[in-house]
């Protein structure tokens, strides 16, 4: 009882801390945008290139790492389910 | 299920190779003589024919295959079917114009649309899948008890998929009217026949392998005719690289159009138009006019358009990457406080609209759902993080090339789109030569006409065109099947009459999908708004509807009945409420915030209603509790607590 406990309270934290990397990328680098406009990145003016391709990268990377780790926190916990 | 997997590989590499023979021959054909016409005319009959016959193939009877394709997608296919249903019209020909026109603000779409997948991966997707039924509703239905809460979720699907539909079916028109030159409601009904060929027999089942040819064929047709404007441009073929430099180009030339004399003369003789005009309504609004009443209102309202447009094109222009660009610093506040609210109403809604939620009951396992939103993502944004580049090189274009230039010389594709009235050119200031001011352009033209921009061949935007309607149809078959599995399955079946044979089901479920079609095309034909403004109404509706309910349902095991119900009114309610007093009623809005953002209030009024009246009421009966504990592990072998 207290593995499945375990295993929540690990998909809680990783969701979180996935959310709080979502929450910056997104919300906090646009607040700053015009502050962060003085800086060039690839060429591009930095908040442009974040809004328009690095904020892009980071959400699939979040979901990969999710993924493989939830993937691997089931079998760690035994709750994985049976491929068909 | 090897097998399965590996016949799928092999079908679908066989129908890429087809396709890119198909279109190298039409280049070969089109080079012998072929007529422009006739390329538009094959492209369609092609890719129609193609959707019909994966469509016939796949018909079913059987209620598994029908709703959730037998929850036999893989991860990958359903990440490439998830990928079609997802960009529609509006992501396919809308956005790159909409940021054409708005510039950084503009990327509020771009991470709005692929953030919200985010949100779907860690909060949503591997928990539906574990529960494992057919709609949204049906969650709401099991988690919340009796039929208030399935209900009002499936007024949300309706109210938010509707609007949706309506959008597709409007592409479809401006598409198919453009390239087979028909007129635009014969256009839509055509486009209807596409849509009815690939759901109305197969259900699901036939919408997922149809849409994994259409995103093949969407993403390649978007990516094709910017490689080429990209490699015209800078003689290099990734777009995505090296529109930064393009950008520097753009910024410069910027700076020229604001400086050069002809273009202020241009601007000011829109200034004093718009003056003009504001003296006109003025004397309209006297006491003591002669007009009746309800003729002197509708006057009013068309110079009052007129006088919005006439003093958008007075205005110096602002710079394409400028974030939140305003003259004083509390406009540049509120700008960056609607994109703020956008971005996060855009992603809550992407997290919370059932057509693309379903998707992820069509997988095998909850490992493969949760696999299946990174793959979705990263087709998803093969297309999104392309489009400002779209939008780049197309500035570019008609900045250095088109303005500046003698408007008698224009080049054609001005003339074949000004025919449809999506390019206007009015020489204000009568130099004869083409200003900035003077040009407006409809953002869905950006896409479209990209190809003659670029002077690419006709087969190219024959392609795109195709893509164009790939996406368009795509996103339509997913709602339509939404909108009818929600009514037949959730209302009909569920509520009204348990005893229904199989058939029964399927039959009314094929019914209402017709009707809902046509009803949808209808509506389509009527011309309203633009195609994205009437989207993003969507997100708004659908995040304030579902989100919370959704969210609490699985993470907050005391939300209950009596919560939820509450909060889907009030979020819904006040998400309605002021999309309406704001956009029809002249409402001063609350915050500066724009009404398509309607869903900033929605959503945490949606959330502080559930746990507030859940709190007042008891928790939920142990079983319900043993359903969140169900669906929060992939596999329990002792379910009791």
């Amino acid at each position: 009882m207290d593995k499945r406990r375990d295993y929540w309270r690990k998909n809680l934290w990783l969701t979180c801390n996935l959310l709080a990397v979502w929450f910056v990328v997104t919300f906090v680098a646009a607040w700053f945008a015009r502050d962060l406009a003085v800086y060039t990145f690839l060429g591009f003016p930095l908040p442009f290139y974040i809004a328009a391709q690095g904020a892009l990268f980071v959400y699939v990377l979040i979901i990969g790492v999710y993924a493989a780790r939830m993937n691997r926190l089931d079998e760690d916990h035994d709750v994985s389910e049976q491929e068909r | 299920m090897r097998t399965f997997v590996q016949n799928l590989r092999r079908y679908y590499s066989f129908f890429t190779g087809g396709f890119v023979m198909f279109v190298l021959t039409l280049a070969v054909a089109e080079y012998m003589g072929m007529p422009e016409q006739w390329i538009g005319w094959t492209f369609m009959a092609a890719t129609v024919l193609l959707y019909a016959s994966i469509g016939t193939l796949t018909r079913t009877a059987d209620v598994v295959e029908y709703y959730v394709a037998g929850r036999r997608v893989p991860a990958i296919y359903n990440g490439m079917a998830t990928g079609a249903d997802w960009m529609s019209a509006a992501s396919f020909i809308g956005m790159a114009g909409t940021l054409y026109a708005k510039g950084y603000d503009g990327l509020a779409f771009v991470m709005g649309w692929t953030g919200g997948y985010v949100l779907v991966a860690l909060l949503l997707a591997p928990y539906l899948r574990k529960f494992g039924e057919f709609t949204i509703p049906d969650f709401m239905g099991a988690r919340y008890g009796g039929h208030a809460a399935r209900s009002l979720a499936v007024v949300g699907t309706i109210l938010a998929s509707f609007t949706y539909v309506t959008a597709q079916i409007y592409g479809v028109g401006i598409i198919t009217s453009r390239f087979l030159d028909i007129n635009f409601e014969t256009g839509v009904f055509v486009g209807l026949g596409g849509i009815l060929v690939c759901s109305f027999l197969g259900g699901m089942r036939a919408v997922t392998w149809t849409q994994v040819a259409q995103y093949i064929i969407l993403i390649t047709a978007y990516l094709i005719p910017v490689v080429f404007m990209s490699y015209k441009v800078t003689n290099v073929p990734v777009p995505q690289l090296v529109y930064g430099s393009v950008l520097e180009k753009v910024t410069q030339r910027e700076n020229e159009i604001m400086a050069d004399p002809a273009q202020v003369s241009a601007r000011t003789a829109y200034g004093q138009r718009a003056a003009a005009l504001g003296k006109e309504i003025d004397g309209l609004q006297q006491p003591g006019n002669a007009l009746p009443a309800e003729l002197r209102q509708a006057r009013i309202a068309q110079l009052s358009k007129e006088r919005e447009s006439a003093e958008a094109k007075s205005r110096p222009l602002t710079h394409h990457a400028e974030p939140f660009p305003g003259d004083s610093a509390a406009e540049r506040d509120a700008a960056r406080l609607n994109f703020i609210a956008l971005t996060l109403c855009l992603m809550v809604g992407t997290a919370a609209l059932p057509h693309v939620l379903i998707r992820y009951y069509t997988t095998p396992s909850v490992k493969q759902a949760r696999e299946s939103v990174f793959w979705s993502l990263l087709f998803i944004s093969l297309l999104y993080f392309t489009a400002p580049a779209y939008a780049v090189f197309a500035k570019y274009e008609i900045y250095t090339n088109l303005i500046g230039s003698s408007i008698i010389e224009l080049p054609n594709w001005v003339h074949s789109w000004a025919k449809l009235g999506l390019v206007k050119v009015e020489d204000i200031n009568h130099d004869g030569i083409l200003q900035l001011a003077e040009l407006t352009l409809s953002p869905d033209v950006i896409v479209l006409a990209t190809p003659e921009i670029a002077g690419l061949p006709y087969v190219v935007a024959g392609l795109v065109a195709a893509g164009g309607l790939a996406a368009a149809l795509s996103t339509a078959d997913g709602l339509l099947l939404t909108i009818a599995n929600a009514l037949s399955h959730d209302i009909y079946y569920k509520i009204i009459n348990q005893n229904a044979s199989t058939a029964r089901r399927l039959a009314v479920t094929k019914g209402l999908l017709l009707a809902a079609a046509l009803i949808a095309a209808y509506v389509a034909s009527l011309k309203p708004d633009t195609i994205l403004s009437m989207v993003a109404w969507a997100f708004s509706i659908a995040g304030a509807c579902f989100f919370p309910a959704l969210v609490l349902g699985i993470f907050w095991k005391r939300a209950t009945q009596a919560g939820a119900v509450a909060g889907m009114i009030v979020g819904l309610g006040l998400t309605l409420y002021y999309l309406i007093a704001v956009k029809f009623f002249g409402m001063e809005p609350w915050f500066h915030i724009a009404d398509v953002s309607a869903g900033i209030f929605g959503i945490p009024a949606g959330f502080l209603t559930i746990v507030l009246v859940s709190l007042l009421t008891p928790a939920p009966d142990p079983q319900t509790q043993a359903l969140v504990e169900h669906v929060r592990y992939p596999r329990l072998k002792n379910p009791a607590v």
